[in-house]
């Protein structure tokens, strides 16, 4: 890549970016903890995210070791946690173990990894602001996520306010279907576990909510002179969707928290009903009273929870967009159908909510309708598949750690996205609802997609923040040992699926029809681990190129976009230079220049013929004709 | 060199996902063995066989997408890899009527897969297409609770009625139902969320509290088939396991009559019970 021209212009600005730094020296605790620097609080996000990617993770290895091995003693922790069942995972801690790699892996790490890390760190370098918007406000939406971490951890111990000890959680699943959990007794042990859990999914939303209200503000006022909507990169236009997506579907999710709250609190009169139906009779208790209605629940929960699938995804989907065209050396192919297309998936994502509940009892009429809707928000996906390859064709492809993990965004997203067809489909449904198929097809689009996506995203914004680059060799070691353990572990659950294997089984093989599977499950578990241990490898890298790593100047992988023309990291502020933008951002291998393949959103256009003939002297910018 | 080896990566994945699919009904990954047809991992309902349909329908159509996709990605990694140094990549902003032909293809087969699937759903679940007999004489209301099944039957000769009534017969985890025919039951769930999955027989249907869900299914042989809980309903969701009996008309019968008398059956014997008869 011809990058040298750019980053020696760069070296000269990042003193006068140091100079301006200077009047503005602030205290460590400002810098670093308090800090309303978009970039300090994206940074935040990521260590946060990152830790909590291990605690997710850890926890599926307990998962794992049960079904791997059902009932045996657990090595390592086993005898800490559970010296009087002789380290056994009893089936309670087993619902707590699932139920929580769930809610860490989605409300702490995906998320907030996204739309928090990535969108903080990137929306303004990309849009060509100084900071966002509301810098305090931002701020607060990464302290909001401290009390959620403290009330999820609060809901691992839980147990020990209601005598259960550590061995029990809540134990209801991520998507916490009452009665299960709005009856205090229908799960012992899970009282106060269940209630912080609720607490800490609204103060997860509160955080959500106010980096979404930033971030629309943001990429509507604040972008620099030239950046118009439709040159904007792929990944602000991302964010900016996902951000529509958690302000519309949010309120929706913490309005059911609170319902759910008061139908489990029993004091200064509250006790409401609104998920309880009466005459119910829950492990010999009295029965019920009230005249609410389970399927409540599951509506309010799923018209939040589904469009946050695509919060989950989308701004993966962007950025990869942007990563794959950069290393592809190659425009975006279909700009405007990739923005129309994310456009449709958030749309369409608001009125398919129903194809979580296919077998519950709904009006049969519904799953017809929310049927043909996911269908059709299939094709949306197809069209940015097609155009992902189409952008790659031609392409003068680098093989690096970005490209490579974007191109395994793509192949497991088609992996995801076709799985899905059989569960969009109601009467296959009926089979496949509630088994590991489904626990495949989403580990395919959350974990094969988004984070690939977010392992590229690393890599390739890394130089940006720490101004240096990340070390390619481990790079790769890392993408493959992650690639390998990721399709060991996932794809012979979709044939658990097909086996009938139902999901959140402590034991399945007591069943009949499930007992060969578990050398399948042994297998699965093997891989999970290989995938988990090669997690390492990432933070390694991670801290020894944020200290050791080479450096690099503004612009180490000849990219386009507004970001790269800021100094490697940014000084507070952003922009030494105030950016102009003057065209989309994906004119690579543009015939407009010819020592180079790339031409900066920020390249003054070639002035006309007739002025370089009058003229004498060199015109600005580094683009000639 | 380094980079033929990232192309075969991604092309060797695929092929083994394909092959792991092919060789998986032989290594007895796949649908649950029909317990009435041995050596078949087919369904044991007529429905089912027509929701299996649907299913390798799907397949071939997915199959065929992720091979094609998967040998396009394999091919401009390739032509990538093999692009010559410092020379520059096309420069293409994308086709009009490339995306009008991916974007229409795709729809029309999406909603060809929606809407072949009308039918069966329309006969599993919505209540004017269930087969009439079944619906007029439901066998047998199944109450689902932490962490059982329990089966009230009317009385031989009565028709089952919304409420308990004095001469129902119970039992719990077993579930009789006669073969070859539609038979309906009522679902109900006594605590909380529960699913009735009958794998075999391609059956799943939530048990949801405060609600009496009807559900039919027909078994075409007799035999023992799977009945589990597929709805998380707490801690030991897992050992949740039922079975259900299809028999012949006379062999139901008869177990609904050695049912009656095992539940009527006092302890007395025969010419003492008179204390006893305003019980009966």
């Amino acid at each position: 890549m011809a990058t040298v021209d750019a980053t020696a212009v760069g070296h000269g600005h990042d003193e006068h970016a140091h100079e301006h730094d200077d009047h503005h020296e602030l205290s460590f605790f400002r810098t670093y903890i308090w800090s309303t620097d978009h970039k300090m609080i994206g940074i935040q996000f990521v260590v946060t995210t990152l830790f909590m990617l291990f605690v997710g993770g850890a926890l599926a290895l307990g998962v794992r070791w049960q079904l791997a091995f059902p009932n045996q003693a657990m090595p390592i922790v086993g005898n800490l946690l559970f010296a009087n069942q002789g380290g056994q995972i009893s089936p309670e801690f087993y619902t707590m173990l699932f139920t929580m790699h769930a809610s860490v892996m989605i409300f702490l790490v995906i998320i907030p990894i996204l739309a928090g890390a990535f969108g903080n760190f990137l929306i303004p370098l990309q849009i060509g602001a100084d900071d966002m918007a509301f810098p305090t406000l931002n701020a607060l939406s990464y302290w909001f996520m401290w009390p959620a971490i403290f009330c999820f951890f609060m809901s691992f111990v839980g147990g020990i306010f209601d005598g259960g000890g550590l061995t029990a959680g809540p134990a209801s699943g991520w998507t916490s279907y009452p009665a299960l959990s709005a009856i205090r007794s229908a799960a012992p042990g899970s009282g106060s576990a269940q209630t912080f859990w609720l607490l800490g999914l609204t103060f997860v939303g509160v955080s959500s909510m106010m980096g979404s209200v930033n971030y629309m503000t943001t990429i509507i006022n604040m972008r620099a002179p030239g950046m118009t909507l439709f040159r904007m990169p792929l990944t602000i236009w991302s964010m900016f969707i996902t951000a529509i997506l958690q302000a519309f579907a949010l309120p929706v999710l913490t309005a059911a928290g609170f319902m759910m709250l008061f139908d489990r609190l029993d004091f200064g009169g509250i006790h409401s009903c609104f998920f309880v139906p009466a005459g119910l009779v829950v492990n010999n208790a009295e029965p019920t009273v009230g005249g609410g209605q389970t399927l409540l629940w599951q509506h309010l929960f799923w018209f939040y929870s589904h469009p946050a699938v695509y919060i989950m995804l989308l701004p993966a989907m962007g950025m990869v967009s942007d990563m794959l065209s950069c290393m592809s050396r190659k425009p975006i192919f279909g700009y405007k159908p990739m923005v129309y297309s994310m456009a449709a998936i958030a749309g369409l994502g608001f009125i398919v909510w129903g194809h979580h509940m296919f077998t519950s009892g709904m009006n049969p009429a519904l799953g017809m309708t929310f049927m043909t809707s996911t269908m059709m928000i299939a094709l949306p996906s197809a069209i940015k598949t097609f155009n992902w390859i189409g952008t790659m064709w031609g392409g003068n492809l680098q093989f690096n750690t970005v490209m490579l993990n974007c191109v395994a965004f793509v192949s497991m997203f088609v992996v995801g996205g076709l799985s899905g067809i059989f569960m969009a489909a109601v009467p296959v449904d009926i089979y496949f609802h509630d088994t590991y198929f489904i626990v495949a097809h989403f580990h395919y689009v959350l974990f094969g997609a988004t984070l690939f996506g977010v392992f590229g995203g690393i890599t390739f914004w890394f130089p940006k923040a720490c101004g240096r680059m990340m070390n390619e060799k481990i790079g790769k070691l890392h993408f493959l040992l992650s690639f390998i353990g990721f399709n060991g572990a996932f794809f012979p659950m979709h044939l658990l699926g097909i086996s009938g294997m139902p999901r959140r089984y402590a034991n399945p093989y007591l069943h009949p029809y499930l007992s060969h599977l578990l050398d399948m499950n042994r297998f699965i578990t093997f891989s999970a681990i290989l995938m988990g241990f090669a997690q390492f490898l990432l933070i390694g890298n991670i801290l020894y190129s944020w200290f050791k790593g080479k450096k690099c100047g503004r612009n180490p992988w000849g990219a386009n976009g507004l970001e790269w023309s800021a100094p490697s990291p940014p000084g507070h502020g952003n922009f030494d230079i105030p950016p102009v933008c003057y065209r989309g951002p994906h004119e690579y291998s543009s015939p407009l220049v010819e020592d180079r393949d790339f031409l900066m959103q920020t390249d003054p256009p070639p002035p006309p013929k007739e002025m370089i003939a009058d003229a004498d002297s060199s015109v600005g910018g580094s683009v000639t004709a | 060199m380094e980079k033929k080896f990232w192309v075969a990566l991604f092309i060797v994945w695929p092929i083994v996902a394909v092959v792991l699919c092919a060789i998986a009904p032989s290594m007895g990954w796949w649908f649950p063995p029909n317990p009435a047809e041995p050596g078949s991992t087919g369904s044991a309902s007529e429905l089912g066989h027509r929701i299996d349909d649907l299913f390798y329908m799907i397949l071939v159509i997915t199959t065929v997408t992720f091979i094609l996709t998967h040998i396009a990605i394999a091919l401009v990694m390739w032509r990538g890899a093999n692009a010559k140094e410092g020379q520059k990549a096309w420069f293409t902003h994308g086709s009009h009527s490339l995306e009008v032909i991916w974007t229409i293809v795709p729809a029309v087969i999406l909603l060809f897969i929606a809407f072949v699937q009308l039918d069966v759903w329309a006969e599993f679940r919505v209540i004017s297409t269930f087969p009439e007999d079944a619906k007029k004489a439901p066998v047998a209301e199944v109450t689902a609770r932490q962490f059982e099944w329990r089966i009230r039957y009317p009385a031989p000769g009565k028709v089952l009625q919304d409420t308990p009534q004095p001469d129902d017969i119970y039992m719990v985890n077993e579930l009789h139902v006669p073969s070859g025919k539609p038979v309906m039951i009522y679902l109900q769930t006594q605590d909380v969320q529960h699913a009735f999955f009958m794998p075999e027989l391609r059956v799943k249907q939530d048990a949801v509290p405060g609600l009496r869900i009807p559900v039919w299914f027909e078994a075409e042989k007799s035999a023992k088939y799977t009945l589990v809980c597929a709805e998380l309903c707490g801690w030991g969701h897992y050992k949740m396991g039922a079975n259900v009996i299809a028999e012949s008309d006379e062999s139901f019968d008869a177990y609904i009559r050695k049912l009656q008398e095992e539940q009527n059956y006092d302890g007395v014997v025969a010419d003492s019970d008179s204390e006893d008869d305003d019980e009966v």
